[in-house]
């Protein structure tokens, strides 16, 4: 660590500094930034010449001259100092206390920007979670190591949803909890309190690692704080052999931290003013998610983003659902009506379900099912539009039968408590109970032999 | 010597005089691989294919005198390489779960010995042209290696080793060239990756490239050596079509190039390949399949050298005189690669940021596909297959749209379709393909005659259905005549009975070209029959209320390829109930 201070700002804009006549900066260095009233921030080398060196700080040059402010080099990059004492506590973007209480002390030290893992390393995810959410497991079921975002809008209940899944989520057959880091990007006090009430409640709460920037807090820190998060999330799962769920929220403010940032730098923008490498950015976060060969503990990822009016083309959930392995899509039209948790069937997936259910895992009949309820919504769809057309009064019989399968679909098996933890068993019964709705000739993705085990077809 | 004047992200200037354009370079301390793409007065340009982190203006740099090339000879079969060629099994021995950089690791294994057999030809006094068969080893259990020599080679043998085990750096030939030097010739040689290996000439394709998959055999067509696309949105299905073809597909040699997508992706196929079986040899499917992989979170500008790094490859066991498949997912992130290399570059951007030499970059990628006659008097071929990522599923987005222009296959993934989970989500409107003619006479010779007229007729009446639904849609069913409501019930069976096909289904995924045309087959012929017995006044409800349909579309999955009798049992109960329904309705029409 270098004590030279240097006072070569030789301009300012946005939250970027240009510094003349340092020599030999390392490009992505750490750097500490004070002016004349002591006041400390902090910043990252992004382009280093023997001429010009180029520092992005996090809290933003406001009250910053060029007369006054000293820039020291740390001649290291960010790294994160990790410690099983984390749980429990609540820190900013870069790993700082918020919780009042000392800093973590120890010599265990990682670059926050981690390293890719080598895809030969990896192990495939298969272990089913059952989350209690019907349309989660008994559809889009999660595994250990999966990374499943949420796509929500504003107003939405991610929160709620997010809370019960934390709450929830357990391996059937095994009693290890998850550990938790809960990643805040740029959300409001109430949502931040939210969760810290959620995991008190639950009683949680040592068994969470807290990283927060809120709404108010600089915004530059968003960009620095997932890969904090997720330092210590490697950590506490590849070192500590931990299963760890990382919620981040809100990955949208991410992204616009990110697009800034890129505008100020003046790099080429791609769609809706976002930076071309925003995938990869992104994907530098996602593919964090997993298991290792050889390793016992795992990351599950549950990232939560906001669609901006509600587009799911939008760059950001675009860009994203190509990332992650699925998305879980809420509905603003199902939320309306009051169903909770809004989950929009048809748009959501989720990839690695195919390895994680069937005869071993939940039940053999799991994955005809979940392929016999979407094509039935789906086909119940068609009919619901054809009775906006010409009336439901005209619907054939079978049409009719299809109206009747989506309206119990949405209030019986969509729709569930916020505290109501179904067994898979129970969402499958109950899928077949909405299945037994139609008659078996409309059912010819499930088998011969489910349909005499569940179907229950009065035939009329 | 030269040294870093600026790092800007992956691109880093320096300053070395008399190094070349395309030259590879090793940067700073930790030595990290890069190539020089652009020369500015005394400064050069480069790429580095890993993170520039750390890097300081001042770090010596070291020209290597040669561009990217990859090694070529025995040992790339069953294996997992980076963007750069680098084994990933070694790179995780040498530093764990995690990639960390300056790694300096040979592609192909130096120690292990391989058993050479000399070819006939390999002899003292013959001459010697590039693209010669020199002799084979085993590669794996099923493919022999044909080891050649390097494609600039020309002169006459004055040496040779005689048959025995050999590590690829021992000498098995020396070659007195025209010129009088001696050049000494190994199991291996490198090959620069932008350059396409050379051939004898073109040859003609007609044979279908077969992948068990209906909705793309039966109905948009690839030939062995052509050139096809699939663009879809996310989670339209993409990869999961990439992976049949690479599974099933009736090539020799199949290579798999991950280029900026997910890591498990490629764990899934490592995983079960090895367990899978080959269904036209028999072996198991990781003895001809490798795979390059660049994920979506290892170095951005390695990911536009992975797309290079693996059709030369390709085309290397092409020259062997095999047929070989190079799937690509997806083109759109190694398209990103060079737009990202562009922009820091300053280079002007023409359409979503994209320099203008994009699609003159992706018609020279997919010109490397093609049937050839090869130096060595073989034939031999490269089939490429790109996944397209189109932001917000826009079609018309640029890598696309070139994109369309350039290959002959588009499987077009839809994702109403996908969002119904009808897979594969090859959409029957928007596809297309330009082999269907080509390959009409291998289908006729080897499966049946009618194969062309079936085909056809079977587009037809999804697109005649597509019509009637938008009619429906509008007016509801009622402005339909009996015809055209079966024309609808039709369209659906042949949608989930023949269209629908999970890859997940043991029995279903691998569709042999006879199960396919029989089960198209007989849909067809049902539908001729209830066409029939409308027009002898047979109302369609009652058609509709049949109970064969359920049977009809489960079919595909209760009848193995090896067992087709089956469809003619059904086929018969289907001709009786028929025959009792027409037989009762031309009585009524007799005029009493
Ligand atoms: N032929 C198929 N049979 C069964 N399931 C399928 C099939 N094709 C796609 N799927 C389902 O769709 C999911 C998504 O498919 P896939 O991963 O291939 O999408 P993609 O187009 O490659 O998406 P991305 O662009 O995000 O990579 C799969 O995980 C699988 O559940
Ligand atoms: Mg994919």
């Amino acid at each position: 660590m270098s004590d030279l201070e240097h006072r070569k700002v030789s301009s300012i804009h946005g939250a970027l500094m240009f510094l003349k006549g340092v020599k030999n900066v390392a490009y992505g260095d750490r750097v500490v930034i004070r002016n004349k009233q002591g006041g400390r921030r902090n910043g990252q080398v992004i382009k280093s010449s023997a001429e010009v060196v180029l520092v992005q700080v996090f809290e933003g040059t406001d009250n910053l001259d060029l007369e006054n402010t000293w820039v020291r080099f740390l001649d290291e990059p960010f790294e994160l100092s990790l410690s099983p004492d984390m749980l429990g506590r609540n820190f900013n973007g870069i790993g700082e206390p918020r919780d009042g209480r000392p800093p973590i002390i120890s010599s265990i030290q990682r670059n926050v920007n981690g390293s890719p893992v080598n895809p030969a390393a990896r192990s495939y995810p298969r272990e089913f979670i059952q989350t209690g959410i019907s349309t989660i497991d008994g559809l889009n079921s999660l595994v250990r190591g999966q990374k499943l975002p949420i796509f929500s809008g504003s107003g939405l209940p991610h929160n709620k949803l997010v809370a019960q899944i934390v709450r929830q989520a357990k391996l059937t057959g095994d009693s290890t909890n998850f550990v938790i880091v809960f990643a805040a990007i740029g959300v409001s006090h109430s949502d931040a309190r939210f969760f810290e009430q959620e995991f008190e409640s639950s009683g949680v709460l040592r068994n969470v690692v807290m990283f927060m920037n809120l709404a108010n807090d600089p915004p530059m820190e968003r960009l620095i704080l997932p890969r904090t998060a997720l330092t210590a999330a490697e950590y506490l799962a590849f070192e500590q052999d931990h299963h760890v769920l990382v919620v981040i929220t809100d990955m949208t403010n991410y992204a616009e931290a990110l697009r800034e940032i890129a505008t100020e730098k003046g790099d080429v923008p791609s769609r809706k003013g976002y930076p071309g490498y925003l995938y990869s950015d992104l994907a530098e976060i996602y593919e964090r998610a997993g298991r290792l060969h050889d390793h016992h503990g795992s990351i599950t990822m549950i990232p939560v983003l906001s669609m901006p009016s509600d587009d799911i083309t939008h760059p950001i959930p675009d860009l994203t659902g190509y990332i992650t392995e699925g998305q879980i899509v809420l509905s603003r039209e199902l939320h309306s009506k009051s169903v909770y948790p809004p989950v929009n069937v048809p748009p959501s997936l989720s990839r690695l379900m195919k390895d994680g259910i069937g005869k071993d895992d939940t039940r053999e009949d799991h994955p005809r099912v979940a392929s016999q309820l979407y094509a039935a919504y789906s086909r119940a769809m068609d009919s619901r539009n054809l009775a906006s057309i010409i009336g439901a009064e005209e619907l054939s019989g079978r049409d009719r039968q299809y109206l009747e399968f989506a309206r119990r679909f949405e209030s019986d098996f969509v729709n569930q408590g916020s505290n109501e933890d179904r067994s898979i068993i129970e969402t499958l019964d109950l899928a077949w109970e909405l299945l037994s709705l139609l008659p078996p000739a409309a059912l010819s993705r499930v088998s011969d032999e489910d349909l005499q085990k569940y179907h229950n077809w009065d035939g009329s | 010597m030269g040294e870093v004047i600026e790092i800007n992200g992956p691109i880093v200037t320096i300053r070395q005089p008399g190094i070349h354009n395309g030259e590879q370079v090793r940067i700073g301390e930790l030595g990290l691989i890069g190539e020089v793409i652009h020369l500015r007065e005394k400064n050069a340009l480069v790429q580095v294919y890993e993170s520039t982190e750390s890097l300081r203006p001042g770090e010596q740099v070291t020209g290597l005198g040669h561009p990217l090339s990859v090694e070529l000879g025995p040992g790339l079969l069953g294996q997992i390489f980076d963007g750069v060629q680098r084994p990933l099994n070694k790179i995780m021995q040498l530093s764990g779960t995690n990639i960390t950089r300056g790694l300096r690791v040979d592609a192909l294994d130096r120690d292990k010995k391989w058993h050479f057999i000399p070819h006939e030809t390999l002899a003292v006094g013959n001459p010697v042209r590039g693209g010669c068969i020199l002799g084979t080893v085993q590669e794996t259990e099923s493919i022999q290696h044909r080891i050649m020599s390097p494609p600039d080679c020309k002169g006459e043998i004055i040496e040779h080793a005689p048959e025995g085990d050999y590590t690829i750096e021992e000498i098995i030939a020396r070659v007195k060239t025209v010129s009088g030097s001696v050049t000494e010739l190994k199991m291996y040689h490198r090959w620069p990756v932008r350059i396409p290996r050379p051939y004898y000439s073109h040859a003609n394709t007609d044979e279908p490239l077969i992948t068990g998959q209906r909705i793309l055999d039966t109905f948009f067509p690839l030939v062995k050596g052509g050139k096809a696309a699939v663009p879809g949105p996310f989670g339209a299905g993409k990869t999961m079509v990439q992976q049949q073809i690479a599974r099933w597909a009736n090539a020799d040699i199949v290579l798999y190039v991950g280029c900026g997508e997910r890591g498990n992706e490629m764990v899934d196929i490592l995983q079960s390949f090895p367990k899978l079986k080959d269904p036209h040899s028999g072996r198991s499917l990781m003895e001809r399949t490798f795979l390059v992989a660049n994920t979506s979170n290892m170095p951005v500008v390695a990911r536009e050298a992975s797309i290079n790094v693996g059709v030369t490859m390709a085309e290397y066991y092409r020259d062997q005189g095999y047929d070989v498949v190079m799937v690509a997912d997806s083109t759109s992130r190694w398209a990103e690669a060079l737009r990202e290399v562009a922009g820091r570059l300053g280079q002007m951007p023409v359409e979503e940021g994209y320099p203008a030499y994009l699609a003159s970059r992706l018609a020279a990628f997919y010109e490397r596909a093609g049937k050839v006659n090869t130096l060595s008097g073989k034939q031999g071929s490269v089939s490429l297959i790109g996944a397209v990522s189109p932001p917000g599923g826009d079609f018309s987005e640029p890598v696309t749209s070139h994109t369309k222009e350039i290959i002959r296959t588009f499987w077009a993934l839809s994702k109403p379709l996908a969002d119904a989970r009808h897979y594969p989500s090859v959409s029957w409107l928007d596809s297309f393909t330009s082999y269907a003619e080509r390959v009409s006479q291998w289908w006729s010779d080897n499966v049946n005659p009618q194969w062309s007229t079936r085909r056809e007729q079977a587009l037809a009446l999804l697109s005649e259905s597509d019509e009637l639904e938008r009619i429906v849609n509008l007016v509801g069913p009622e402005a339909l005549s009996s015809a055209q409501r079966w024309v609808l019930e039709s369209s659906v069976l042949i949608k989930e009975a023949v269209l629908q096909q999970s890859a997940l289904d043991p029995v279903d995924s691998y569709c042999s070209p006879q199960k396919q045309f029989s089960l198209l087959e007989l849909m067809l012929r049902y539908h001729d029959a209830g066409v029939e017995l409308i027009n002898l006044g047979v109302p369609v409800e009652q058609l509709i209320e049949l109970p064969f349909s359920t049977e009809l579309k489960r079919l595909k999955s209760s009848v193995s390829n090896d067992d087709l009798q089956a469809f003619e049992t059904l086929a018969d109960k289907i001709r009786k109930k028929f025959d009792v329904m027409r037989a009762e309705y031309s009585q009524q029409r007799e005029p009493v």
